[in-house]
């Protein structure tokens, strides 16, 4: 593709604290320009409780870098009374980016590679009882899902935060799944021996 | 018998045997529990692991064959089938899967029901009934019979009637399992509701998300209590590291 080399590698955009802020930032610009104000605003409404976890100059911090990478273009634009704020809007080379990104199938790895062989090695060398290790994962995960799932319960009807958390409990639901069949193989593997 | 514990259920050494010979089955194998005042315990495991067997027993629906049982300070294992009736009633609520309502009845009617069986006034068992319905958000279909009811609305019924007499512990089996993911949360944010008002609760699923709004998790497999977590101690940053929110 023709506008790929102009496009800054994935190399040079370390140093963002999060991918998702960035191309979510890009993303919410497609629409139209805007203010960090009011993405922070949009950010902040999706991730409802969890919107902590983005300290606060981190949207602004992004803007900046994504325009000194050429994806974003930045205008003052004074206000009557306040000071003057900045108004952001994509270059052709983030608008690529964010189809690339809307196109991306990419997902996050859950891993029980790394547990299921800490398992197989704890028994083998003797150095720990693996259902020991997986209790200790269960109650980990499960003071997990119920801080995700009070979090749920407290957001009112149709927040669209809530759909987040959903996705956190189901998937620690799934997790917790699998370590009650890693439970029951080393049960029987005890027994077995 | 006055208890020694400030617990207001507790077990001890509980064993319950099904058959006998080769074909003996420890449903329950010497489990013990300790439930404070105003706690929410959850006890979780895969079907077959005995935890509704346990239930029955704690709720005194089934006698022990062995350990030791007290509900509100009062010694359960040994007490007549008279008596135990009455503790039942006045000590304990039940919440099942099924909701067991009484299809006849309007849901007022039954959650009065169980204030009439102990004895109140028609007028005092009215009184409480509206109250309660009031309290789970149903005072608009006090008139709708079960049928006319959502799943989610049977169940809030269903924990209305349980807390007819004021109970001490209400005990639940599986009380979503019959319901849809919206329906399972209203009856969630009920039972935190509940447990804010002080209520002591005792649910047992198969389901951890379930059991995760209590403040303890107890895991039973084999008829046995394997393992605790207390519930109580996660952060924001857990979840959102779960969420993928994580730097």
């Amino acid at each position: 593709m023709a506008e790929a080399a102009e496009l800054p590698d994935r190399e040079s955009l370390q140093g963002y604290q999060l991918r998702v802020v960035r191309e979510v930032l890009l993303a919410l610009l497609a629409g139209e320009a805007s203010h960090g104000y009011q993405l922070r605003a949009r950010l902040a409404l999706a991730l409802g409780p969890l919107a902590g976890a983005l300290n606060d100059g981190q949207v602004y911090v992004t803007l900046n870098r994504l325009e000194k990478a050429g994806l974003v273009v930045s205008e003052r634009v004074g206000q009557a009374d306040k000071p003057d704020r900045r108004v952001y809007e994509l270059t052709p080379a983030g608008r690529h980016q964010v189809t690339e990104w809307l196109g991306d199938t990419s997902w996050p790895k859950p891993a029980p590679a790394e547990f299921h062989l800490k398992l197989v090695a704890a028994a083998a060398a003797g150095l720990a009882d693996p259902v020991g290790l997986v209790n200790q994962q269960r109650r980990a995960l499960l003071v997990g899902l119920a801080q995700a799932q009070r979090a749920a319960l407290a957001e009112p009807d149709a927040s669209v935060a809530a759909l987040l958390l959903e996705g956190v409990v189901l998937r620690l639901q799934a997790d917790l799944r699998w370590l009650e069949a890693c439970a029951r193989y080393w049960n029987e593997a005890k027994e077995r021996r | 018998m006055t208890g020694t514990t400030g617990s207001v259920l507790s077990a001890s050494g509980l064993r319950k045997e099904y058959g006998e010979g080769v074909a003996l089955v420890r449903a329950v194998d010497d489990v013990s529990l300790e439930v404070a005042q105003g706690e929410s315990v959850a006890i979780v495991g895969p079907s077959g692991c005995g935890k509704s067997t346990l239930l029955y027993l704690l709720g005194g629906l089934e006698r022990p064959t062995a350990g030791t049982l007290e509900l509100a300070h009062r010694r359960l294992e040994q007490m007549p089938e008279a008596g135990l009736a009455r503790l039942r009633r006045r000590a304990l609520g039940f919440v099942f899967q099924a909701f067991h309502l009484v299809d006849e009845l309007t849901a007022l009617e039954n959650v009065e029901l169980p204030a009439l069986l102990a004895g109140a006034s028609p007028r005092t068992a009215r009184e409480r009934a509206t109250d309660l319905l009031e309290q789970v958000g149903l005072e608009d279909r006090a008139e709708h019979l079960p049928s006319a009811l959502s799943g989610g609305q049977r169940q809030r019924v269903a924990i209305a009637r349980a807390l007819a007499n004021g109970p001490a512990v209400v005990l639940a089996d599986e009380p979503t399992g019959n319901l849809d993911s919206a329906a399972t949360t209203e009856v969630l944010r009920l039972f935190e509701q509940l447990h804010a008002d002080g209520q002591t609760l005792v649910v047992v699923t198969h389901d951890e998300r379930i059991a995760s709004t209590a403040d303890r998790l107890i895991t039973m497999r084999d008829g046995r209590f394997v393992d605790e977590t207390k519930l109580t101690g996660g952060t924001q940053r857990t979840v959102a590291e779960i969420a993928g929110l994580d730097g």
